[in-house]
């Protein structure tokens, strides 16, 4: 068999087009909003609302309304909770997040194990991609579009309130409303990539191509472009493994993700731990060659 | 110009020398609480148009609390602020207040350029998605041809000295047409040269007569205040002090605000060395 017929049988099978279709779409998105997670330090806060949604979305299925509605519903509580659990004890940030996404993802569990029709809400925990039907590509689509439209019309905004949020108040811009904003694309976003990995994995394409595109430019906007693009490459290649080794296809996406990243964290050009070793092996040379001592390069600290 | 907090109230708009145009800042018996923390107590402190302050006090004395209270990011209890005649809210849709962070307040890794910091001066007056127009991008290029970083323009944030760091987030208020600007702490972290060009600049952007801009900032460094400074302000909770530097840098009430220990440490300079030019 050669390559070519190997990357290209899964596709000769409709349920795999619409795993692909679902999974890039969702991935893109993510990365994309991973970019900004990452750099204010909301990784936490990704996990915490993409866990939190589960009873929100089985509420939604077992009353019948879109999985997105009651997402967003869980995300603003659990968001809302965790300021308040902050605020009103000595608890710190971390610990008041800890509390308040797994006692909702508890709540989430308890409510599948109660509502009839255990086998389609499982899914929602780990995915399954593989039974993706036509309207929820379409749901992912509609989702995944309108929430990757916001983000890029806010994207100068969003940046600005992530880098000094002072300065965008002292501009007349609200940073509460911004953090609101980018909270409730991040429990949007949950939805759609719930589809694809299932709740437990979301958090992962949360945070992994973000910090992967961190390490390889000094510019956000590039950023913003090689996220998305990594994430969709590793979408295509673990789907197309998970097909050939019958693997479960959102973890495999998740692992790929995680790969990819180690590769660039120890080969990025200039952050990876091998040309940041090699470089320090090189001035370490040219110290020592440099018998007065004087002279040596200094990098910038930072 | 030299008066005590507590003399009784004041006129908002009545010290010698400005009459007409409203102060560029005016701060009216503010009293601000964290808490159980009592940080300003009817602080009050009236800053004319062009002028640069040097604001002094002990470390907790409520420095960065009046600069907040000024940018409307803490609500007082109680008291007024009002910038350029405006309250604190049409001043920040405006872009009358510009604002140099504490260096411990920036994530220096953030993945932006100089260039890009200082556009950020310009959102308040760009269209929803940002997207800058020939007259914005000819505003920054003025602004870093100004704070001298034209040749770094395009480094990451971080790879810059701490003097030039603060000199970028100036350049980001000059682009922004602020005309009052704040600076919290802008020499912490810096050597005395780059200390004495920023002062400069500082200086000169207060007397540029085509758009004079209000300056405060807070500093520990009371040995540089008189090359800085047109007036200075000794900060305990409430406003002690209010006068030329010289005045305020006196070792009574500089002990009134730090403590007697200071008495042995600082005698303030002597103003005779350090007066400039056109003052
Ligand atoms: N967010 C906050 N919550 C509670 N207390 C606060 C907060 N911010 C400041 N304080 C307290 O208010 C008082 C004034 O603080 P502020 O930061 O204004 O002082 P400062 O003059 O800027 O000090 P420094 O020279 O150390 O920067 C201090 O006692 C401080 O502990
Ligand atoms: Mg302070």
């Amino acid at each position: 068999m050669t390559v070519w017929e190997w990357l290209a049988e899964p596709w000769s099978y409709d349920f795999m087009i619409r795993a692909t279709v679902t999974t890039v779409v969702a991935a893109a998105l993510c990365a994309l909003l991973s970019c900004w997670l990452v750099l204010i330090g909301w990784s936490l806060m990704g996990d915490a609302v993409s866990h939190a949604v589960l009873p929100g979305v089985v509420l939604a299925y077992v009353v019948g309304a879109p999985f997105a509605l009651g997402a967003l519903i869980f995300g603003l509580i659990a968001v809302t909770l965790i300021g308040a659990v902050r605020s009103t004890s000595r608890v710190k940030e971390d610990a008041a997040i800890g509390i308040v996404f797994t006692t909702l993802f508890a709540l989430g569990l308890v409510l599948i194990s109660v509502t009839p029709s255990q086998t389609d809400l499982n899914h929602i925990l780990f995915g399954n991609l593989l039974g993706v039907g036509d309207e929820d590509v379409l749901q992912v689509l509609v989702l995944a579009v309108l929430a990757g439209a916001i983000l890029l019309v806010k994207r100068r905004d969003l940046t600005l309130f992530a880098f000094d949020p002072t300065h965008a108040h002292a501009i007349g811009l609200s940073p509460r409303r911004l953090s609101a904003l980018l909270l409730g694309l991040l429990a949007l976003t949950s939805v759609v990539a719930l589809q694809a990995v299932g709740v437990v994995l979301v958090v992962a394409m949360l945070i992994i191509p973000g910090a992967t595109a961190y390490l390889l430019t000094d510019r956000f906007g590039r950023m913003l472009l090689i996220s998305p693009i990594i994430a969709v490459a590793c979408s295509v290649i673990g789907i197309v493994a998970s097909f050939w080794l019958d693997a479960s296809s959102g973890a495999m996406v998740v692992l790929t993700q995680g790969i990819v990243y180690a590769l660039v964290h120890l080969f990025a050009p200039r952050r990876g731990l091998i040309s940041t070793a090699s470089a320090r092996r090189r001035r370490t040379r040219a110290t020592a060659a440099a018998t007065a001592g004087v002279g040596t390069a200094t990098q910038p600290l930072r | 110009m030299l008066f005590r907090a507590d003399a009784g109230p004041r006129p908002a708009v009545g010290d010698p020398g400005d009459t007409d145009p409203p102060p560029a800042v005016l701060v009216e018996d503010v009293t601000v609480h964290y808490g159980a923390v009592h940080a300003l107590d009817r602080a009050s402190l009236t800053l004319a148009p062009g002028r640069v302050c040097g604001l002094v006090g002990m470390n907790g004395s409520g420095k960065s609390t009046l600069f907040k209270t000024v940018m409307g990011l803490v609500r007082p209890d109680s008291g007024r602020v009002e910038i350029d005649g405006l309250s604190p809210q049409q001043a920040r849709r405006r872009g009358v207040v510009g604002y140099v962070p504490q260096s411990e307040d920036v994530d220096w890794a953030f993945p932006v350029s100089v260039r890009d910091v200082v556009m950020m001066g310009r959102y308040g007056r760009q269209n929803l998605v940002r997207r800058a127009t020939a007259a914005d991008r000819a505003a920054v290029d003025e602004a870093l041809e100004r704070v001298e970083l034209t040749a770094l323009a395009d480094r990451q944030i971080g790879a810059l000295s701490g003097g030039q760091r603060k000199r970028a987030f100036v350049a980001r208020g000059i682009a922004q047409q602020a005309s009052v600007l704040l600076l919290d702490e802008p020499f912490a972290g810096v050597d005395k040269r780059s200390e004495a060009t920023i002062s400069r600049l500082l200086r000169e952007l207060a007397a540029d007569p085509d758009a004079p801009r209000t300056v405060l900032v807070s500093t520990h460094d009371l040995h540089g205040l008189p090359q800085l400074c047109d007036e200075a302000v000794l900060l305990m909770r409430k406003v002690l002090m209010h006068g030329p530097p010289e005045t305020v840098l006196r070792p009574e009430p500089l002990a009134l605000a730090f403590g007697l220990d200071v008495l042995s440490d600082h005698r303030g300079p002597d103003p005779a060395d350090d007066r400039e030019d056109g003052r």
